[in-house]
Formats: structure tokens, sequence, C-alpha cells
């Protein structure tokens, strides 16, 4: 079982997450932001899942281990549709939302297929090292997805405050996973230590998404070229 | 090798959004002047620099604190931190660096400067409130 830290960090991640959906119905973000929302809401519901598993069955159980790892996956693919959101309202003024849509649509099925292919050739452990290559892959093709957005936001002047904090946020957060995945790869001895970080970088996201939702106005702007580290 | 390489790229990325995310915060209150009780408390009468942050920080943590900031005051201590992690390293090598973190590190304490002014006001407010209640 996860000592009291644990259990405070979970509940703490759980509590920001329903933070974010509560501080977009108050702002009125709730609809613009659908897909963000949803993505939070569906993190809610998962952590509280998992929360229950835990109870019944124990942290050691495969069946903690199997429904941890594949809701993790699960999530990640959900988030997509929350960046693809976010591309869509970046490029909204290029009327390039149905070449968005279509990207999202060949991404997802290549991820799908990607995935399939390789629960497909590891069926004998199925929860060990695959399932953190897996969600390693993810997270890093998110992140790339991320960095895409971001040049976008940058080449074309996006100035919408929120928006902004919204991608360099999810940008943190899928680099944060990357190198801890890549990490736990690398080194499967500190593998121990480095579960511990993810729930800690769970917070994140959501506490950053609540902070745009509840303390930037949706008319805020800002040049995003004062932003840039490259330029 | 992919999950090295997985790695090198995610630090990358990190770094890079990380800074334009504390950037970002900051943002904000660069165009936003220190009211006079900021610059009597402080006794900072011209542009803010790294040297005084320690000092506002003390300040601030004086000051009742309002929760919705608690978030960004830690993030932009961290910011400053890693600025500082970066000029005494990298910059060793890439001068150009050196006044990039310099003046970066000022703006997180016009940012700190600006927060404690808020919390100065939000005081006075409480106390008025108290006193009328």
């Amino acid at each position: 079982m996860p000592g009291l830290f644990g259990y405070i960090v979970w509940l703490l991640g759980a509590l920001l997450e329903a933070g974010v959906v509560v501080c977009a119905i108050r702002k009125k973000a709730l609809r613009p932001y659908l897909f963000l929302n949803m993505y939070m809401a569906a993190s809610l519901f998962v952590s509280v899942s998992r929360y229950n598993i835990l109870q019944s069955y124990g942290l050691t159980s495969p069946q903690y281990m199997y429904f941890y790892y594949y809701s993790d996956a699960l999530l990640t693919i959900f988030l997509y549709f929350a960046l693809t959101s976010l591309f869509s309202r970046v490029f909204s003024e290029m009327q390039a939302e149905q070449y968005v849509k279509l990207g999202a649509v060949v991404l997802l099925s290549g991820t799908a297929l990607f995935s399939y292919a390789v629960v497909n050739q590891s069926q004998s452990r199925l929860v060990t090292h695959f399932v953190v290559e897996l969600s390693q892959n993810l997270y890093f093709v998110g992140l790339v997805l991320t960095y895409v957005l971001w040049a976008a936001v940058l080449k074309l002047r996006e100035t919408r405050t929120r928006l902004i904090q919204l991608v360099l946020s999810l940008g943190v957060y899928f680099s944060l996973f990357a190198a801890d995945y890549a990490l736990r790869n690398l080194y499967p001895s500190m593998t121990t230590l480095l579960q511990i970080l993810p729930p800690l970088f769970g917070c994140f996201l959501p506490a950053a998404w609540a902070y745009a939702f509840w303390r930037i106005p949706e008319e805020a702007r800002l040049a995003p070229a004062r932003l840039a580290v490259i330029r | 090798m992919m999950a090295a390489f997985i790695l090198v790229c995610s630090v990358i990325f990190l770094l890079q959004f990380f800074i334009s995310y504390c950037r970002s915060l900051i943002a904000a209150s660069v165009r936003e002047p220190l009211s006079q009780e900021v610059q009597e408390v402080t006794g900072m009468t011209r542009a803010a620099t790294e040297e005084e942050f320690a000092r506002v920080v003390q300040l601030l943590q004086l000051c009742p604190e309002r929760p919705e900031e608690r978030g960004e005051i830690s993030l932009i201590r961290t910011y400053f931190r890693m600025l500082g992690v970066i000029r005494s390293t990298i910059a060793k090598i890439v001068p150009s660096l050196e006044k990039w973190a310099a003046a970066e590190r000022s703006q997180c304490t016009h940012f700190v400067a600006v927060v404690l002014g808020r919390r100065i006001a939000f005081s006075r407010n409480l106390f008025a409130q108290q006193m009328s209640g």
C-alpha cells in the first residue's frame, strides 16, 4: 500500500483534477475547452477507480498493475484529443480544422495499431517492460506534437495568454513523463524510485490548467515572441 | 538507444517549455509598476535587481498568504534557482547567457515585488474589514 505521502499526493491530484472542471465552469470555459475538461473528468474517474481497485486487490496485485498501466495508456490517448482541440483553436483562423481532425484520426489509428502490434508480440510479459516502453513512446509522441503546436503558436503569433499557458503546461507535463519513462527504461533498477514521480508530475497539469482557467481571463493577451527561448 | 534519445530530447524540451511557462507567468507583471508602498518597504527605487530577490521573498513571507499565489511563487523561486545554476555552469562556456540570466532573475524579483504589493493591499483590506466588522 502507498504510504501517507502517496495518499496525500493522490488526493491532491484528484482534487486538482476536479478543481480544473470547477474553475472552467465558474469562468465559463467549459464549452470552449470541452476536450481539456473531459480529459480532466476522465482523469478524476481513473483516480477514483484506481483507489477502489487498490483497496480491493492491493498495490502488487495484477489487477491493479493492469488497470494502472492500461488506464494510463488510455488517458494518454485521451489527452491527444485535448491536444488536437488546442491545435484546432490555434489553426481556427486558417480554416485548417479538417486537416487537424484528419491528422488526429491518422495519428490515433497509428497509435492504436502500434499498441496492438506490441501487445500481440509481448503477450508473455504484458505489464512488464513493454507497457513502460509503450507509455514512454506515447508520451514522447505527445511531447513532439506539443512542441509542433508551440512552434505554430510562435509562427502564427498567437496572443491568447490562456491558450499559451495551456499549451506550455502541457509541454512541461509531457516532457516530465517522457523523461521519467525513458529513465525507467534505461535504469530498470531505479524503477521503484522513479515510480514515485508520476503522481507528483500528475499534479502539475491540473494545477497549471486550474490556474489558467481561474486567473487568466479569456481576453488576456501577450506577445509570444517574448516567451521563446530560441528565436 | 531509443530511450536515451527520448531522455535527451525530453530534457531539452522540458527546459524550453519550463522557461517559456515561467516567462508567461512573469510577463503580466513586467509592465506593472511597483506601488509606492512596495518601494518604501523594499527600498527599491529603481528597476529590480536579482540581488534583491531573497529580501523581497522574505518580506513576502511576512504577509498573509493568498492561496491562489502559492503555486506561482514556488514556481518562480524554482525558476530563479535554475537560472542561478545556468549562470554558474553553462554561462561560463556561453558568456551571452550570463547577461540573459541576470535580466531574467531581475524580472523574477520584479514579479515577486508585484505580488508583495498585492499581498499588502490584501492585508490592508482584511484589516479594514475586521475593523468595520
